[in-house]
């Protein structure tokens, strides 16, 4: 195997006295789709957060492409990269969030156009046409002039996740993107997303739709308690989970 | 009330009135373009400073805001003179206002960046945006919709402050006008007439601030 796009090794996390992630290790390669899953409280998303910096962590690595995400080991010393490195770090992943977190003074258009002008120092007509193709693939390319007030909740998450991908991100990260939607809308969303794993597109989600990861997904992350408790194939996990806690996660969440 | 003797003696005093009015323009201007400049320093201050930053802007938003303007006016003149700063009437009062204005536009823009939700910054950050660049592109435009009626508040109470200056001797508006009633003893009407002024300056600011408003609104 090649080496791996994301590597975790050994990541701790703490809120004050409290331990959510106590050392998680993964990895993924390139094209891989991965769901993660686990009780509200299991360290989900302030895993997928400390991937992208939003949550600074207190050990352990993060490696995209190789590279040493947020922080530096020198001499045995771990520090903090400089906020301007850490962003440049950011580029390299898209995240699209739970509540959408569109800028609601921007259009649709504006929304994707904005970090392509000011961080991949796009041309403005260039961002555009970029801009325009990702929001013709998430079906919204007639909506670009709208606001985020005037869209639906569904069609605001395809333009958060136009957004993302536009960036050209080597890694995606998904928060619970159809948590904050109203049930009908939740397929559209879907939709998108399954269409981006098609693509090849590497994909890290965290997700309470069960049956949507168990289609899209080549592994499966059972988290609790802020480590990995079982990690497989959707089938593995799903139809016969090893651990006593994720046969409980599944059975609560079925009936 | 004769009218033909109050507009023979507005005529009279056209020259002063015209330079009162003019005075409380200029200081009105000072003092909101100064004081809102200083007071977006402030209000980042406040919001992101580190906390012995924070305190410091803390203590000075608090200590002007809990004084009088009046006292404000009269201590950058008499006091900053005892230390050796030898202001004159109108710089002390301009500096006065300023203090005044920046620590309430200070507490405006804290206010207008902390309403703005988490997810905003954490958005811009996740596409790759620096701080600085999330501020200038995301939270800035956001925070200035909070921030201008509010805003257009505090500049309308600069223009009523400024009358304060008037003790310290500015021949603003409302000195020029007690003056002119001092040599013509019509007092209710040229008071009057100097509410009516001070109203159409402070209704001019709310009418711009009404058309920047909707200017900026998100949805035009």
């Amino acid at each position: 195997m090649s080496a791996p796009l994301l590597a975790i090794e050994n990541l701790h996390k703490r809120f004050d006295a409290v331990e959510v992630l106590g050392g998680v290790d993964f990895a993924m390669a390139k094209g891989d789709v991965v769901s993660i899953i686990g009780s509200s409280g299991s360290g989900k998303t302030t895993l997928l957060r400390c991937i992208n910096m939003l949550e600074d962590f207190h050990d352990g690595r993060v490696l995209i492409d190789g590279q040493e995400v947020g922080y530096r080991t020198e001499r045995g010393r771990r520090t903090r990269r400089p906020e301007a490195e850490i962003a440049r770090q950011r580029a390299m992943t898209g995240m699209v969030f739970q509540q959408f977190n569109l800028f609601p003074h921007m259009t649709a258009l504006g929304n994707v156009t904005l970090g392509l002008v000011k961080v991949k120092k796009l041309p403005k007509d260039e961002a555009i046409s970029v801009a325009e193709k990702w929001l013709d693939r998430v079906g919204l390319l007639d909506r670009r002039g709208h606001y985020p007030g005037q869209l639906s909740g569904g069609q605001q998450q395809r333009v958060a996740i136009a957004r993302a991908i536009a960036m050209n991100p080597k890694l995606m990260l998904f928060d619970e993107v159809t948590s904050a939607l109203d049930p009908e809308l939740v397929n559209e969303v879907l939709a998108v997303v399954r269409g981006l794993a098609d693509d090849g597109m590497t994909m890290l989600l965290v997700t309470h739709e069960m049956q949507f990861a168990r289609e899209v997904s080549d592994r499966v992350i059972f988290m609790n308690r802020g480590r990995i408790e079982e990690e497989g194939p959707p089938s593995a996990i799903f139809n016969s989970p090893r651990s006593q806690r994720l046969a409980e996660f599944l059975g609560n969440i079925r009936t | 009330m004769d009218v033909q003797y109050f507009i023979a003696e507005l005529w009279n005093a056209r020259w002063a009135v015209a330079m009162g009015t003019g005075m409380t323009l200029v200081i009105s201007a000072l003092a909101i373009t100064l004081g809102s400049t200083l007071g977006l320093v402030v209000g980042l201050g406040l919001t992101y400073g580190h906390w012995t930053l924070r305190f410091l802007v803390r203590v000075y938003t608090d200590f002007i805001r809990g004084t009088p303007v009046f006292v404000l006016v009269l201590a950058s003149y008499y006091i900053l003179a005892v230390a050796g700063i030898q202001l004159t009437a109108f710089e002390a009062g301009v500096f006065a206002l300023t203090v005044f204005c920046s620590s309430h536009v200070g507490e405006i823009v804290r206010g207008a960046l902390q309403a703005i939700p988490a997810g905003q910054t954490e958005a811009s950050m996740a596409v790759g945006l620096t701080f600085r660049q999330t501020f200038a592109y995301v939270l800035l435009p956001q925070a200035l919709r909070q921030i201008l009626p509010t805003w257009v508040n505090t500049a309308t109470e600069m223009v009523k402050a400024s009358t304060l200056l008037s003790v310290i001797g500015v021949v603003e508006l409302l000195l020029s006008v007690q003056q002119v009633i001092s040599r013509n003893f019509l007092s209710l009407e040229f008071y009057f007439f100097a509410g009516f002024l001070y109203f159409l300056i402070n209704f001019g600011i709310e009418r711009v601030g009404r058309y920047a408003e909707r200017r900026v609104a998100v949805v035009p």
